[in-house]
């Protein structure tokens, strides 16, 4: 066992655009490796087993859980944060709506909802409010502002709808 | 300059509402919504140093006995472990909330399964957790007392906890109607989002500290007695903490040890709790058993209420869930007995979650309520209303401020509940309805802070104060907008610091009214010190978007400022008004449940709360605070239960996969009003807290509509499938 964690992996793999080269412990998760090695804490570990979305990024064009996928997994893969999303535009909307709506009281929950928002809102139609709330129910929110979170989704949707972008 | 108030008198002048700029109550966005969308608030474990260290807290794995050492060497021999750690300085639990000294310490007395008692330290956090979980503890089992509910448990009835009041038994037998039955609520616990974190180093002997903390001025001194340091040496920071709910009031064991570590290393340090040690650590709402006896006369007015609540708690901690809290002002009643017992176990420390009392204390009086309302066949909210008193009749202490009645009639006009239909179904489900009144006792805590109004008009707010989701930046922006008539985007609020004046931090409600009425006291002084320069009263002046307007002249609030900047420490502290009013927040419940009538399953349809909480701050903030109170009353309801191995108090479920919160798919339609009210009692603000109302209760209106749609009366919570199917007629 000892060995094994002691190991480590040298793995090359593009985050939020640009090339990243790292040497990492087998054992440690890809979350970690954002938040400890690359220094994006914007992806947070709360359950640390794939239950609760918190750590939730975006791995070859998937919302994936960043606390169930081991970095050397991610040799070669595309990730995106919710910093590098920020940074592209791609999401300002969404994040426009999340704050307008009070979408997000103690944020800790934020940036896995919004990746995972983002997914939705990527298929075709606007997804009826039940079909949000299916869809992050892998996401939770303890301070519990889920009405506001299918609030500022809904009408995200709804927006880029009538803008006719989605 | 100092602004100070002792609230011994009511200020019924509601100032706020002479004021010009606009801004408080209104849905104005939160100051701090942009960082928290773009990942870029900074919570506890996001202040990484360079050569940070990593360390993992080792749990006990015996309920009670001794530590008589661990096996370091071989540990520290393994790759990149650079020191394991233990002694008398560990934390055995978290503080409680306002303790302002350290809890219970030391690794060598074992109390509970998960108890930290030792640190592994190492380069990585991978290696830190290997080691951790490869020390093996050498320990002496002692014997334990494991399950609270065992026969012949030793029981304690502090005499301080126990009151009586006429003759209940007498009214119990004169009654026309009575309600006599056991409640029994299950161990919750707060889970917040971000696990309890700490990152610690030293410069010389000055601490700084990174933690996931609710009351900054207590964590200081907690902090500093638990290290045996100066509190003047301890700089605890928290600008953003992710969710609280109670379980960060006190510091918790990461706290210390990061700080020990960092001390022993000479370099900084970081603890987070794994979320197991969440749940083992920090804090779990005790179980309860609820016995309530309701006597009530022909029309259903309450003569007696009897309510005798048992509870547990680890040794040596004062906290027992103050399960009786509401009792003795809700309703009605010349006669009645009070009564709590603790029972002592080797279980995780019992503390404050989200309203510790009315959460579970409450919805147990509002079922009965309702088991009273099916006996009298009074309609359940023309029952309350008639048992609204006009004093509180258990503390014979006048109302501040009373709007349940208002509350109640709001809430079944908007729900509809007049419209209700009995025996309704859907396909194969039962649809039920059910509310329940709201209530929670308010209070103020002191505080203080600082505000700078500087020669370029911009606004300073400083505060040791946190923003635990709730919104703080937002309201104390806004009051302090509101009162100098500076619009947002010219104003800063800094919270979360030590340094900074110290606030009575976020807890029981009070952080809002609190902190709130410090920066208004500030302000209120600034307004006089403007005025003094205009030659006018301060009450004459008018303050809008930088401008200062007095008998038909404007002038620019730069303009008078000078070259030195206006900087004012305001300060309130709870007085009179509390200790001789009986002040609370009130409410009320509704909502429909769907009961599958082949499998038992309950979902909730819609719900509804109204809420008089004194003037609300921030329409938008407040009402999400509210939401979430009632979905934590959905998972008290339904799915929320800690369980713990009879045989050794083991928590059995201590994760976020087996300890169910309500997620996306669990929460309907909700939908929040507010009753006006100006409580002169409260603050100078005329505000009261709202963070906890909407628990208060939440849960009864689910239970009461499951026995609307079904005639199964639970009484255990939660109402899981198991409780509610053999009750069911069958399909």
């Amino acid at each position: 066992m000892t060995a094994v964690f002691s190991d480590r992996i040298d793995i090359a793999l593009r985050v939020n655009g640009e090339e990243v080269e790292a040497r990492v412990p087998a054992g440690r998760h890809l979350v970690d490796f954002l938040r400890l090695d690359l220094g994006l804490t914007g992806a947070h570990a709360s359950c640390e087993h794939g239950v609760c979305g918190a750590c939730t990024v975006k791995v070859d064009g998937q919302a994936i859980r960043g606390c169930l996928m081991l970095a050397a997994q991610a040799d070669g893969a595309d990730v995106w944060t919710v910093e590098g999303l920020s940074d592209t535009g791609d999401l300002s909307d969404l994040q426009a709506a999340f704050v307008a709506r009070n979408a997000l009281q103690c944020g800790f929950c934020t940036p896995g909802m919004l990746v995972a928002a983002q997914e939705l809102l990527a298929q075709p139609g606007i997804p009826s409010r039940h079909a949000i709330r299916e869809h992050l129910s892998g996401n939770y929110c303890r301070c519990t502002g889920y009405e506001a979170i299918v609030d500022a989704i809904e009408s995200t949707a709804q927006a880029r709808a009538d803008r006719g972008v989605a | 300059m100092n602004a100070h108030l002792k609230m011994d008198k009511p200020d019924d002048r509601n100032r706020l509402d002479d004021m010009a700029q606009g801004l408080l109550g209104t849905a104005m966005d939160r100051p701090e919504g942009p960082l928290k969308v773009t990942g870029t608030a900074t919570y506890a474990h996001e202040a990484h140093q360079p050569g940070m260290l990593h360390g993992v807290l080792v749990r006990a794995t015996i309920a009670r006995g001794t530590l008589d050492g661990v096996e370091a060497a071989a540990v520290e021999k393994m790759p990149g472990v650079r020191k394991v750690m233990w002694g008398d300085k560990f934390l055995r639990n978290p503080a409680q909330g306002t303790a302002n000294k350290a809890p219970v310490q030391g690794s060598s007395e074992i109390y509970y399964i998960g108890q930290p008692v030792a640190l592994v330290v190492a380069d990585s956090f991978e290696a830190a957790r290997h080691g951790a979980q490869s020390l093996e503890l050498r320990m002496t089992a002692g014997t334990a007392v494991p399950d609270a509910k065992a026969d012949g448990v030793a029981v304690e009835r502090p005499e301080k906890k126990q009151s009586s009041m006429g003759d209940l038994k007498a009214a119990m037998q004169d009654a026309a109607f009575t309600v006599d039955q056991r409640y029994t609520t299950p161990g919750h616990n707060s889970a917040p989002m971000e696990p309890h974190s700490a990152i610690a180093w030293w410069d010389g002997d000055q601490l700084t500290l990174h933690a996931s903390n609710q009351m900054l001025k207590y964590n200081v001194n907690e902090v500093a007695d638990s290290l045996g340091i100066d509190p003047e040496n301890v700089h605890l920071l928290a600008p953003y903490v992710g969710g609280g709910f109670g379980s960060k009031l006190g510091i918790s064991p990461d706290a210390v040890a990061a700080a020990l570590a960092a001390k022993e290393l000479g370099v900084p340090v970081s603890v987070m709790l794994t979320r197991q040690q969440v749940f083992e650590n920090v804090m779990r709402r005790s179980e309860t058993a609820q016995d309530f006896q309701l006597a009530a006369d022909k029309d259903g007015v309450l003569r007696g209420i009897g309510h005798t609540a048992r509870v547990s708690q680890l040794p040596d901690e004062s906290f027992a869930e103050p399960v009786t809290q509401a009792t003795p002002f809700l309703y009605k009643g010349e006669n009645r007995e009070t009564h709590m017992e603790i029972v002592r176990v080797n279980q995780t420390c019992a503390g404050s979650v989200r309203a510790p009392g009315e959460a579970v204390g409450l919805t147990a009086l509002e079922i009965a309520m309702d088991e009273l309302a099916v006996a009298t066949g009074i309609d359940p909210v023309e029952l309350r209303k008639r048992n609204i008193p006009d004093r509180s009749p258990g503390e014979d202490k006048p109302f501040s401020s009373h709007k349940l009645a208002e509350a109640l009639d709001d809430g079944a006009a908007i729900f509809g509940w007049a419209d209700r239909k009995k025996g309704a179904t859907d396909g194969e489900w039962l649809i039920g309805y059910g509310m329940s009144s709201a209530a929670r006792v308010n209070m103020i805590g002191e505080s203080h802070a600082r505000v700078t109004l500087n020669p370029d008009g911009t606004l300073l707010i400083e505060t040791d104060m946190t923003d635990i989701g709730t919104g703080t930046y937002a309201i104390l922006t806004q009051i302090a907008g509101e009162m100098l008539g500076v619009p947002q985007d010219r104003i800063e609020t800094r919270l979360g610091d030590s340094k900074l004046p110290k606030s009575a931090g976020s807890g029981g409600s009070w952080g809002a009214s609190s902190a709130g009425s410090s920066v208004y006291m500030a302000c209120e002084k600034l307004r006089q010190t403007i005025a003094a320069k205009l030659n006018c009263d301060e009450g004459d002046l008018t303050l809008k978007d930088g401008t200062a307007t007095f008998a038909n002249k404007q002038t620019p609030l730069t303009d008078l400022v000078g070259d030195a900047p206006m900087v004012v420490e305001g300060a309130i502290e709870p007085g009179k008004t509390q200790k001789d009013f009986r002040q609370a927040t009130f409410g009320s419940f509704f909502c429909e449940v769907g009961v599958n009538s082949v499998t038992g399953e309950v979902r909730l349809r819609r719900m509804h709360g109204s809420f008089a909480a004194g003037r609300i701050l921030n329409a938008k903030t407040a009402r999400s605070q509210c939401l979430g109170g009632m979905t934590f009353g959905i998972g008290m309801a339904l799915t929320e239960e800690l369980i713990q191995d009879t045989r050794d108090g083991h928590l059995v479920n201590h994760d976020l996969a087996e300890y169910h919160i309500p997620v996306n798919a669990d929460v309907p339609q909700l939908s929040v009003n507010f009753i006006a009210e100006r409580d002169p009692y409260a603050n100078p603000m005329q505000a009261k807290g709202i963070g906890e109302l909407g628990i208060c209760g939440a849960g009864a209106a689910i239970i009461n509509a499951i026995y609307d749609a079904t005639g199964v009366r639970v009484r255990d919570l939660p109402a899981t499938m198991d409780k509610i199917l053999p009750g069911l007629p069958d399909v």
